[in-house]
């Protein structure tokens, strides 16, 4: 009998064969925490006298703020009280308006088929480099990085197989809000996703980042992938070849469940208000008016989506009224595509252009919605009130969904205007 | 610290609510304040909720209550607004995995036979929901072990210092 990808990696780190359903206590390769779990973790530690404690190892904790620059004065003291815990232990520590915290993870720290685990929801994103990755909340992270350890319980797999020649016009976005139109977004609570087939091996990282990072977002513990020369060639583009490994799966594994999606026959979606999983093509939303467009995110904020909106965009110019917010994910993507005249493209048909980060995902900072308004934004959720704005309505799209958005004024098919 | 028994009123609430529901991120400066915050629980989904819950009062949800961000804020203000316990479907599971680890009693069940405003008598240790509307009514429910051995310690953190384990 073959494994799961995930029962393949963590009987490695357990030294023993693991199967689906029980629970183990796993050492952690790779840890991480955010100012939204951060704060709470230092306030933990000093409630329990655990603050001049040193923790279990250094090099692998990364402490990474994601409001920046920041908001607010409770947000400025938030960060103070995380900076000062960071640096006081020695850990890695990023400046709010540095990029979000998985891409400074899988861009600077991450190993092919490691256990990582971040205090926030999208850690499911690093299974695109064939990781067990998971979130957590601040308690859970105070143990991680007390003992660099934690408890899981091994998950069953939901096998995707994604087949075929994506149409034009059609991106990992639009695999990934399929598939949350087929499962819900709670069908695949605690279970492990495995993306295998030969759609996915044609994609690069940004497009597997984009789907993994969304595994989270219909119910699951994981989102896992294989390695190739795509994984290969994104870490030596950061001059890590030697955090590449092969991490293959098995035809034999045991799934719970096989779902096949025939990537020819997709078209443009979105993710219509309030759930991930109201999904309709985007063609069928072509009356909706729209106010503001945000290209960015951990699911969408990475070079290739930002060449994908400049394309579409370049020698136009945003519709009159909407705003275009544009956000990086990192430094290095920002700086990519400042060298390569994306940025300045996107600048003339008049995107604003934010520091590296979240950017308005998650309502804190960075372009809140109006009442009332309707948004297009290629991140991952929208629940309402999830930008900062209750009576806000967002919509959820591929980055060129989005692009083309912008230049109509209303939810437009990018193949309309390609 | 698992109580026995807890009675309370059923605020119904339907599928999805996700923490950003619960513990809204423009309110992101009272984080460091769970009594402020609680304040504000769960206001863009029942306004009246937060002003009008009591102790012991019941979250009864339909499916994937608490399904989105890793915010621990959300359960930490659920408690603080003084709610005995949330009763769903399904959860979502980093905010199943914050809860107990504050000591906070989830239940899974068929939400569908509770009605708003029931009168629930939950019984902790022989795991039935009773209402003290309805003496017909009784439903059987599980805790997982982990759960109950968590919150009986009154938290995660609580356990591992008695048990300098996380073998749970």
């Amino acid at each position: 009998m073959g494994q799961t990808l995930v029962e393949k990696i963590l009987s490695e780190k357990m030294g023993r064969l693991v199967h689906a359903g029980e629970t183990i206590v796993v050492d952690v390769d790779f840890a991480a925490l955010h100012d939204g779990s951060g704060p709470l973790l230092v306030r933990l530690m000093k409630e329990r006298g655990y603050q001049e404690d040193p923790v279990f190892d250094p090099d692998r904790i990364l402490f990474a703020n994601e409001f920046g620059p920041v908001p607010t004065r409770e947000v400025a003291n938030e960060h103070a009280l995380t900076r000062n815990y960071a640096c006081s232990h020695r850990c890695h520590w990023e400046e709010g308006g540095t990029g979000h915290v998985h891409a400074h993870v899988y861009e600077e720290y991450l190993k092919c088929g490691s256990v990582c685990i971040v205090g926030d929801s999208h850690t499911t994103v690093h299974g695109a480099f064939g990781c067990f990755a998971t979130g957590c909340g601040s308690t859970d992270m105070v143990a991680v990085t007390r003992y660099g350890k934690t408890w899981i319980k091994v998950p069953e797999t939901f096998r995707i197989n994604v087949t075929g020649k994506l149409p034009r016009g059609v991106y990992a976005k639009d695999i990934m809000l399929r598939l949350a139109g087929m499962i819900k977004s709670d069908q695949a609570i605690y279970k492990s996703l495995e993306f295998r087939g030969d759609t996915i091996e044609s994609l690069s990282m940004a497009g597997r980042l984009t789907i993994t990072s969304m595994g989270v977002d219909v119910g699951a513990k994981t989102a896992i992938m294989e390695t190739d020369e795509h994984t290969k060639e994104f870490l030596a583009g950061f001059n890590r070849e030697e955090d590449y490994r092969e991490i293959k799966g098995d035809e034999n594994a045991q799934y719970e469940r096989m779902i096949g999606i025939d990537a020819t026959a997709l078209e443009p979606l979105v993710s219509c208000p309030h759930y991930v999983e109201n999904v309709d093509l985007a063609r069928n939303c072509g009356n909706q008016k729209v106010n503001m467009v945000f290209i960015g995110s951990c699911t969408n904020g990475r070079t290739e989506d930002l060449h994908v909106a400049a394309e579409i965009l370049k020698g136009k110019k945003v519709a009159k009224g909407l705003r275009l917010l544009v956000i990086p994910n990192s430094v290095s993507v920002y700086k990519e595509c400042m060298r390569d005249g994306t940025l300045l493209t996107l600048a003339e048909a008049g995107a604003i252009i934010e520091a590296p980060n979240c950017g308005p995902c998650m309502g804190v900072h960075q372009g809140i919605p109006g009442d009332n308004e309707v948004v297009v934004a290629t991140q991952n959720r929208n629940f309402k009130g999830r930008m900062g704005n209750p009576t806000a309505s967002i919509y959820l799209s591929s980055p060129a969904t989005a692009a083309a958005t912008a230049l109509r004024g209303v939810i437009t098919d990018p193949r309309e205007v390609m | 610290m698992i109580r026995d028994s807890i009675r309370g009123r059923a605020w119904k609430f339907g599928s999805n609510v996700s923490t950003d529901s619960i513990a809204p991120g423009r309110l992101i400066s009272l984080r460091s304040n769970p009594k402020e915050y609680a304040k504000h629980v769960l206001e863009d989904t029942r306004p009246e909720f937060a002003g009008s819950v009591q102790k012991d009062d019941f979250i009864v949800a339909d499916r994937n209550f608490g399904c989105g961000s890793s915010r621990e804020i959300a359960p930490l203000i659920i408690k603080e607004a003084g709610v005995g316990a949330v009763l769903s479907k399904t959860f979502g599971r980093i905010f199943y995995r914050n809860a107990i680890n504050n000591g906070m009693l989830l239940i899974e069940c068929d939400t569908d036979r509770i009605e708003e405003g029931d009168e629930l008598l939950v019984d902790v240790s022989d795991r039935v929901i009773r209402k003290a509307n309805d003496p017909d009514f009784s439903m059987k429910f599980q805790l997982s072990e982990k759960e109950v051995k968590i919150i009986s310690e009154g938290g995660l953190l609580n356990y591992i210092e008695k048990y300098n384990s996380l073998d749970i």
